[in-house]
């Protein structure tokens, strides 16, 4: 009776820690599950708006020498079909879901950075808006969802369409970035104790690797949409090829991002399949570490075959050869997973549910895609029917039948777990089988259209060319395919209220979520259990209960905080417990002053702008205030003696880690920034450089030397703090923030003086950059170095409390790399290459 | 009668299975044996995952399940794959080679600049010293080499019935081999998006035999005079 009662109180309690506020107060909510759901049901609404814009598209195709709608719309619905299918449908609502799933299947309470969570929505959602809005004021982008210069710079896109795509997309990959890091950060280091790498389920390797490869797939089309927005802004001409730019580079940053994000977008849907056929199968995944291995390759391929968007660009024949094969070969891990597949329903006994449906579905399409696209790598083939209907055709193949198929199938199979609820077997039928069909007559029609020669992107086309009756069937399709989306939305509508009640992990599954209430408490876990095996919940049938009961770990909230394991990258073993933030209005403050940022950048009102991120820079540092030993969040107390401490009063944690891939991110985005240089330098037809560079080598040296004592200075107190001794730290790190601002001081004084020519000579754009890039950097070390100096007088920081500044130094380290890379390379280069002629 | 059908489907000005150059039909005989390879490729595993849906649970244990696991994986995921990219370069990579734009064996090669401009197409012939606009005249059975350039935004040159087609990008120059095998009029058209006049951005390309070439450049040459 006692224990009834301890229990029932225990989950109050938890409820009331970890609940989000009422009301308006809810778009606080910091949760992973409620801002998993908001994310999916977001992209959802994109996916219609999307999906409309293509039903437009294919009824101007229907009929040839249809004048419908005007060119100009036209042109701007196929962009933005494309553009919010990708960027806002596809990438979004994936990691929703990925953020909804992972803390669950890794038996833990939440991410590891609930804000970033949030932060990452609400740019999300506000960059969606900016960029819809440009749809409905009639100035939506229209030079295609690539966005190829010169097409879409100043000269031939004068409309503000080019700034929408580029300010607003940046600002949606914040979330992506964001989601990428967190979500890498909490798999690697907030899974169950005990939960070995090998043991996590499958779909968290999938997760794992498309969370990698944002944080290393991203960054080159930041870099190009910042380059290319400064081009068309501030007329720095990283791409024009008369001041010794290059429109190619355009393509190779974009593309360098565009295919790796085809894999960002496939491997969480092959997570699903991987996931559901053992459930369906009722046995384990055959050959788990062949999976395994075929998600590392696909992950490492697909960053070396981006040129085969470009084989029609004139690039050399041993580059084609290299690319061409490359991209055959990412067939191998693909072919691993779907015989992987195949032996494991063979081995097993199958029950067909709603869910295998959308699966068959996913098999068949996915296959022909790959198909197709293996014969694209080739080069012959290649040249004919690029950039035709038969690309198109390939494309949705893979990205639908790669995408959202699986995808289906994963809704309807988590559908229960988020609701509670069964869906209908019979509506979910239809619009299976009236999305298949629709789908395939407008798609498998289409290779043909292709090979008959027409073009992708024009809004007609003369009768009688042997098109007309290929595009009236692909458009016939299109509606039947709308019919079953319809169908199933509703569906999935109706089953809220008129399903019957799920029983307890309705398909028998052997994660962890399924243990769960259905849906889950804000907390998911009471208690967290100790996995000793991949199959937790086959083997222990009973855990739910047990955990709910209090029987595992973490089991108590006296303390009133929101707590998780953090444990080992690799044994899952625990090494500190992750204090986790409560409710939040700082994300929202934050992303709502960078949306007014993007606005005002639209507007080029640019006082404002300077104003924007001052105020976007408020919230941010309030946010990194809130930490630690901070009041609202873990004061020092005198704390029981426990085997684990608070992640505040460690040296190595979650958070370290989140700095180092956000850091391995913004490597990343220099070393693209980088390749553009020797790009540019390289291969660009009208480069000029100057015999020696404009900027004064002693005048940055001498600035280097003030960053490294610096950055010294700063190692030397986070190295005391580790010792635990809080001696002369905040005397250092006051030294230290001094020693920043010199160094500041001086690289701005080295650039004002120098006469760099930035709206006439691409090579001086890219350096003006560069230094503006490092001074960026050095600026916010020192901001939050000094943050910290007052963080360690206000007690924040000490010798119990050593761990921001060990999370920061990485940050001071990676300044001074890139500076001294940077100054070597500025007096290098010249040097190496010489002038060009 | 199927055939036929299908055959008449594929004819158009536009199509690249109704090839009349070496290249486009080089392409074309890879597009049919790609085609038929990979709806081979795609029946056998969906049958073969229809199957396995439908056969009864063998319940293999865990030796054999090993051992089957191998095998799927070894002969479906690495040999299968890697034996059909072999197969599609070994016949692919000849194809390649044949559409580059080397020097010929025997006989010369007829050079003929256009560059792209939105949205039309200026045609130079600098031995000849004539130019045109949206057209261009070629001899039949002699190799001709285009040499792309664009003033403006990137477009892209397509003949589908003749060959491949290449990119025209400010500040670069590309060079397409293209060979028309009978005289007729071949139609193209920009591949590459380039604004609100792409889908209008066509030309003719008209292969006369050697005699009739002669007549033609004489009498524009002339008519120029």
């Amino acid at each position: 009776m006692t224990d009834t009662s301890e229990q029932a109180g225990l989950v109050r309690e938890l409820n009331r820690v970890w609940a989000n506020l009422p009301g308006w107060g809810s778009l606080s909510a910091v949760n992973h599950s409620t801002v998993g759901l908001r994310f999916m049901v977001t992209g959802m609404v994109f996916f219609l708006i999307g999906g409309m814009l293509a039903m437009l598209v294919r009824t101007q195709l229907a009929l040839p020498e249809q004048n419908l709608i005007s060119v100009e719309l036209y042109n701007q619905a196929f962009t933005m079909h494309g553009t919010v299918m990708m960027f806002l449908f596809a990438i979004p609502v994936l990691e929703g879901l990925a953020m909804y799933l992972i803390p669950k299947l890794i038996g833990a309470r939440d991410l590891v950075f609930p804000r970033i969570s949030s932060l990452g929505y609400y740019c999300y959602l506000f960059g969606g808006i900016i960029i819809m809005s440009s749809l409905f004021l009639g100035v939506a982008p229209d030079s295609g969802w690539f966005m190829y210069t010169p097409l879409s710079s100043n000269t031939f896109s004068p409309g503000p369409g080019s700034d929408f795509w580029l300010l607003g997309i940046t600002f949606v990959e914040v979330s992506a970035m964001a989601a990428g890091i967190e979500l890498t950060v909490s798999i690697l280091r907030t899974r169950a104790p005990g939960m070995t790498l090998s043991q996590m389920p499958i779909f968290c390797w999938y997760i794992l690797a498309m969370a990698l490869m944002i944080v290393f797939g991203f960054p080159p089309l930041i870099l190009a949409s910042i380059l290319l927005e400064l081009e068309r802004a501030a007329g720095m001409p990283f791409f024009d090829v008369t001041a010794g730019g290059d429109p190619l580079l355009w393509q190779h940053l974009f593309w360098l991002f565009g295919h790796p994000e085809v894999y960002i977008i496939f491997l969480p849907a092959a997570g699903i399949v991987s996931t559901l056929i053992p459930v369906f199968s009722g046995r384990p995944l055959v050959g788990y570490r062949w999976v395994v291995l075929s998600i590392i390759l696909t992950g490492f391929i697909s960053f070396g075959l981006w040129v085969h968007h470009m084989f029609t660009v004139g690039i050399p024949q041993l580059a084609q050869a290299f690319f061409s094969v490359a991209s055959m070969m990412v067939a191998v891990p693909t072919a691993i997973q779907v015989f992987v597949w195949l032996a494991t329903l063979w081995m097993g006994k199958v029950v067909f549910r709603l869910p295998m449906l959308w699966i068959m579905g996913f098999l068949v399409i996915f296959v022909c895609g790959g198909l197709t696209g293996v014969m694209l790598a080739l080069v012959p083939f290649n040249w004919q029917v690029h950039d035709t209907h038969f690309v198109v055709a390939h494309m949705h193949y893979v990205l639908v039948g790669g995408m959202f198929f699986p995808l289906m199938a994963g809704l309807y199979y988590w559908l229960p777990l988020v609701s509670g609820r069964m869906p209908s077997q019979r509506i979910g039928q239809w619009g299976f089988w009236l999305t298949f069909i629709g789908f395939n007559i407008t798609f498998l029609l289409m290779h043909l259209t292709g090979l008959l020669g027409m073009p992708r992107r024009i809004y007609t086309y003369e009768a009688g060319l042997g098109w007309d009756w290929l595009n009236l069937l692909s458009s016939v399709g299109g509606f039947i395919m709308a019919a079953g989306v319809a169908l199933v939305l509703l569906d999935l509508l109706m089953h809220y209220h008129f399903g019957r009640k799920a029983s307890r992990n309705p398909w028998h599954a052997d994660t962890l979520e399924w243990v769960l209430e259905q849906p889950p408490a804000p907390y998911n876990f009471v208690s967290l259990p100790r996995i000793q095996s991949r199959h937790p919940v086959w083997d222990n049938p009973e855990l739910g209960e047990r955990l709910q009961a209090g029987e595992g770990s973490l089991a108590s909230i006296e303390h009133g905080r929101r707590e998780t394991w953090g444990t080992d990258a690799v044994t899952g073993e625990p090494s500190e417990i992750c204090q986790l933030p409560t409710n939040s209005w700082l994300p929202l403050l934050a992303a709502g002053t960078l949306a007014l940022l993007c606005i005002s950048l639209l507007l080029g009102w640019y006082l404002l702008a300077l104003v924007c991120v001052v105020l976007a820079a408020l919230p941010l540092f309030r946010w990194s205030w809130e930490n630690g030993g901070h009041p609202t969040a873990a004061p020092l107390t005198q704390e029981p003696p426990g085997e684990c401490l608070l992640e505040s009063r460690t040296t190595d944690g979650p958070g370290r880690w989140g700095m180092i891939i956000t850091l391995l991110a913004d490597g990343t985005l220099y070393l693209s920034l980088l390749f553009g240089w020797f790009y540019l330098w390289t291969a660009s037809p009208q480069w000029s450089a100057p015999d020696a560079g404009p900027l004064s080598i002693w005048g940055l040296a001498l600035s280097g030397i003030l960053l490294t004592l610096a950055s010294l200075r700063f190692r030397q107190q986070a190295r005391r703090l580790a010792r635990r001794v809080d001696t002369g730290v905040l005397a250092g790190l006051w030294q230290a923030t001094g020693l920043g601002v010199l160094h500041i001081l001086s690289l701005i004084f080295v650039l004002w003086t120098a006469p760099l020519a930035i709206t006439e000579s691409a090579h001086d754009a890219v350096l003006f950059f560069m230094v503006l890039f490092l001074l960026f950097h050095s600026v916010l070390a020192v901001i939050i170095t000094a943050l910290q100096a007052w963080r360690t007088r206000l007690g924040y920081v000490s010798a119990h409390l050593p761990y921001e500044p060990q999370v920061v130094w990485p940050f001071w380290l990676y300044t001074t790399g890139i500076f001294w890379v940077s100054l070597a390379l500025f007096a290098l280069l010249p040097m190496a290459w010489g002038p060009s002629p | 009668m199927v055939i036929c059908l299908l055959l008449s489907a594929c004819r158009g000005p536009f199509s690249t299975l109704d090839p009349a150059g070496p290249s486009a039909r080089d392409v074309a005989g890879l597009w049919w044996a790609m085609f038929g390879f990979a709806t081979l490729v795609l029946m056998v595993v969906t049958a073969l995952w229809v199957y396995a849906i439908r056969r009864p649970a063998s319940h293999p244990d865990q030796q054999s399940a090993q051992v089957m696991q191998n095998r799927w994986v070894i002969w479906g995921g690495l040999a299968l794959p890697l034996g059909s990219i072999a197969l599609l370069l070994a016949f692919g990579i000849p194809v390649g080679h044949r559409m580059l734009p080397l020097p010929p064996e025997t006989g010369a090669v007829l050079q003929i600049e256009v560059t792209g401009h939105q949205w039309w197409w200026a045609v130079y012939y600098p031995e000849q010293n004539i130019g045109l606009t949206d057209e261009v005249h070629i001899p039949v059975g002699t190799p001709v080499d285009v040499v792309l350039r664009s003033t403006d935004v990137i477009h892209s040159f397509w003949v589908p019935r003749l060959g491949g087609k290449m990119d025209m990008i400010p500040g670069r120059i590309n060079v397409l081999r293209l060979q028309a095998d009978e005289p007729g009029v071949y139609r193209g058209s920009c591949t590459e998006f380039c604004g609100i006049g792409h889908a209008h951005m066509q030309f003719t390309i008209t292969a006369h035999s050697a005699n009739d070439f002669l007549t033609w450049q004489q009498q524009v040459q002339e008519g120029a005079e």
